[in-house]
């Protein structure tokens, strides 16, 4: 029998953290397509932005590829491919602990050009203040678990138990009771990336869901026609109104 | 041939005083919000000079336009659509805030809450962008008509390059300096590289009349449109996160009416009319090789409404009879093409701008008269355009890439129609050779005349409607009152603007929360939670 408590964070928070995901993205896009955007503060500060923002982006681009193959691809099918748990211990170790570090220190820059820059800084909206507590500790949580867990404590192995748990959980099949004997920074990582996720689609993190690929794959000019029924943008007054 | 339709501009720079009434103008009417303070659709910059914002011709360094590739095609001179997603996390070529000026208001409180006292009080200017105290050193128009202060020539792009081509700076002396007013707005181009640059796709070119629009519910705040554009006219909404832009003023030129800086420019120099184009076409002439070559390519685009044969393929593209009519009529074809006294401005770019130019002939006028010579006579002024190397070449470097003999020639014609109008207004008979000096016959003078001279409305604004069943109802809606924004003072008519659930109107939005953010309350009241 599992833990009420383990049921509640393991098998119900994640589906209501997707959920709020999807249902926001879905609301969001539907009545606020004019709120949808990167919000860019390039115009007001440029120095700073142009080291942090690709070094954050770029890294953040890296750990979410390794969570993808740490998580998604089952032990089973690396060991097929002759990758033994040693090797891929080592790769996940290493490529782990660089994209995260790029990924803090890019932050690390963001937030202190956030903080110092007085254009920067007025402008930082209460969905920011939100967020960047948020993710800076996914983030700081994530690297714990990679450099204390998996580096200096010699190793944990989470394909046994998160992976499974993750996998799961998108099979409709929840198993909460994986994820009751993981180390704590594990468990806290996992929890707030589902506060984080829910906070996506009421913040500006909801850009990255329109990263521009097609933008490859289209002419570079774009026709379109009027839209028939609207000539003007205002209302037409009636005959009768003031 | 696939016909196009582009409702164009001319301006009459001779006539520009700088009076900076359309840049006012067009601010009230669109941009009087926070977030695009600092943004002038319209601006009016004094040449020489460095231009709003500063530098913008500097393409070295802002990379706007297109360029040619190593095999000869076209590319977004900012790089190809890999190297912008690459760089996408902070765009290298962005201009900064400071280079185009911190925007500030005043602290008008002061003015009504300091106390009685000996001193009248001061509103001291803060920074719109942080509340600060602002210490105001740069501005809009800062340099206004310093056109020939010592000491501007490095700081202007196109002077700098017509030092460099032709070996000879404009020496700032007092005998020699000229200056002229350009007012800017958006060229509405051909082949926009705005649009080429904007990842989600925002950007379009309308199909009915060309003019160039974003999208403000498709765009994400990449803001590559932003360096994308070599004429630095797509500008970014500090507060939404999304690019703006001069909008050709669409919902009255839909309703038929000129464009806000047209209906109230003091000098009635901006001239706006129909051209039909080969679009088919259009990629091929901006790809010519040499720079030069653009302006009479972009000129070989324009299709002769009177023909037949362009009346009817114009119909089966879905332009209508009174289109293809007000194209006839057209004063800003007449000025471009059939007296060529037009020309674009920096064809260079390769973007086939829309809204054209008649070069300032004043310059040269002056010089004549200032030397004591007759600034009227046409033998003075063709020598004087001979001579004067420095504003001919200056011009040409702005309108013609460099290439004297087409600015030369305009300047010649507008000396010619001078003259011979002086003559005929002192009953002299008028010599027959002046005009044929600048090949054209005295018909097409007085035409000319009439239409830079004494064209009235009608004539300077040929614009057809957009639905001509609706037209009528247009009207209310483009001469309504400019206060009844949402919450303003003279908030009226009834609300339920004819928008999609979602979208947002920049005309009525007021800086709150958008309308229909929530759906609608069942029952039908009350649109949006505030
Ligand atoms: C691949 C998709 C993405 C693209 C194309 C993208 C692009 C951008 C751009 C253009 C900006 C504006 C930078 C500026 O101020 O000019 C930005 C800011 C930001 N992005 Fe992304 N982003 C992506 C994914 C993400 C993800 C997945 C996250 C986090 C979960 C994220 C977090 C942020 C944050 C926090 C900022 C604000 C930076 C600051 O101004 O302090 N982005 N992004
Ligand atoms: S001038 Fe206007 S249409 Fe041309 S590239 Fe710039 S913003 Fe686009
Ligand atoms: S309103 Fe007319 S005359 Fe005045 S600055 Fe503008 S273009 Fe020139």
């Amino acid at each position: 029998m599992t833990d009420p408590i383990d049921l509640l964070l393991w098998g119900a928070a994640p589906y209501v953290s997707l959920a709020v995901l999807a249902g926001g993205l879905v609301w969001r896009y539907r009545h606020d397509r004019f709120g949808w955007t990167s919000r860019s503060t390039q115009l007001y500060e440029s120095r700073l932005l142009r080291v942090g923002s690709p070094l954050f982006h770029l890294g953040l681009l890296l750990v979410a590829g390794g969570h993808v193959l740490g998580l998604a691809v089952p032990k089973a099918l690396t060991e097929l491919a002759g990758v033994d748990e040693h090797t891929y211990h080592l790769v996940s170790l290493g490529m782990g602990t660089v994209a995260g570090l790029l990924t803090a220190a890019g932050l690390a820059v963001l937030l202190y050009r956030r903080l110092t820059v007085p254009r920067v800084r007025r402008a930082t909206t209460l969905d920011d203040r939100l967020v960047y507590p948020v993710l800076g500790l996914v983030l700081l949580l994530g690297l714990t678990a990679t450099i204390v867990d998996n580096g200096i404590g010699g190793g944990y192995d989470y394909r046994e138990t998160v992976a499974p748990w993750l996998r799961h959980l998108f099979l409709l099949d929840p198993r909460p009771e994986l994820m009751a004997g993981v180390p704590l920074d594990f468990r806290l990582h996992v929890l707030l990336a589902m506060v984080l996720f829910a906070l996506v689609p009421f913040s500006r993190l909801v850009h990255a869901f329109s990263a521009p690929v097609h933008y490859l794959f289209r002419p570079y000019l774009v026709y379109r026609r009027r839209a028939p029924e609207v000539l003007g943008t205002r209302a037409q007054p009636r005959g009768w109104a003031p | 041939m696939r016909v196009m339709a582009q409702i164009a501009m001319v301006m009459n720079l001779d006539k520009c005083i700088g009076c900076h009434t359309c840049s006012v103008t067009c601010k009230q009417t669109w941009t009087n919000r926070s977030g695009v303070e600092y943004a002038w659709f319209n601006n009016v910059e004094t040449r020489p000079g460095q231009g709003y914002p500063r530098r913008y011709e500097d393409q070295e360094r802002w990379r706007g336009g297109w360029e040619l590739d190593r095999r000869g095609r076209l590319r977004p001179r900012g790089g190809g659509r890999l190297r912008r997603l690459a760089g996408i996390f902070a765009n290298p070529d962005l201009p900064g805030i400071d280079d185009y000026y911190e925007p500030w208001t005043y602290d008008y409180r002061t003015l009504t809450e300091a106390p009685l006292g000996e001193e009248p009080p001061v509103a001291r200017p803060v920074s719109a962008l942080t509340g600060a105290p602002a210490d105001v050193s740069w501005g809009p128009n800062w340099d206004d008509d310093l056109g020939g202060a010592p000491g501007n020539e490095d700081l202007d792009p196109m002077a700098v390059r017509m030092r460099e081509r032709v070996g000879r700076g404009i020496a700032y002396e007092f005998e020699r300096s000229f200056m002229f007013y350009l007012p800017r707005i958006c060229e509405h181009c051909l082949n926009p590289s705005c649009v080429a640059s904007c990842p989600s796709g925002a950007m379009y070119k309308r199909v009915e009349d060309g003019i160039v629009l974003v999208d403000q519910d498709g765009c994400r705040g990449w803001r590559m449109c932003v360096s994308g554009c070599p004429y630095k006219k797509v500008y970014f909404n500090h507060r939404t996160g999304k690019a703006e832009k001069c909008t050709f003023c669409y919902p009255r030129i839909e309703a038929g009416e000129p464009t806000i800086c047209s209906e109230t420019c003091v000098g009635r120099l901006r001239y706006l009319g129909v051209l039909l184009y080969d679009a088919d076409r259009v990629a091929e002439a901006a790809s010519v090789p040499e720079e030069k070559d653009l302006y009479p390519a972009q000129l070989d685009l324009f299709l002769d409404p009177g023909d037949p044969g362009v009346a009817a393929a114009a119909e089966r593209s879905g332009i209508g009879r009174e289109w293809i009519e007000a194209a006839r009529r057209s004063p800003v074809r007449d000025l471009i093409v059939r007296h060529r006294v037009a020309l674009p401005l920096h064809p260079e770019y390769r973007t086939m701008p829309m809204v054209w130019y008649v070069p300032p002939l004043s310059p040269v006028v002056e010089a004549v008269a200032e030397s004591g010579h007759d600034g009227e006579d046409a033998g003075n002024l063709f020598g004087a355009i001979d001579a004067l190397r420095i504003p001919v070449d200056y011009l040409a470097e702005l309108f013609t890439a460099g290439d004297p003999a087409p600015v030369e020639a305009a300047l010649r014609r507008l000396a010619a129609m001078r003259s011979h109008m002086r003559s005929v207004n002192l009953g002299e008979d008028p010599d027959p050779e002046v005009p044929a000096a600048a090949g054209m016959d005295a018909a097409q003078v007085r035409d000319l005349y009439r239409l830079l001279a004494l064209a009235k409305y009608e004539e300077r604004y040929v614009i057809p409607t957009a639905g001509v069943g609706t037209a009528h109802d247009l009207e209310s809606i483009a001469t309504s009152c400019s206060l009844d924004t949402d919450g303003g003072p003279g908030m009226g008519g009834p609300g339920g603007a004819p928008l999609k659930p979602g979208a947002t109107d920049l005309l009525t939005w007021s800086g709150d929360r958008p309308e229909g953010l929530f759906p609608p309350r069942r029952g039908g009241e009350g649109r949006s939670a505030r």
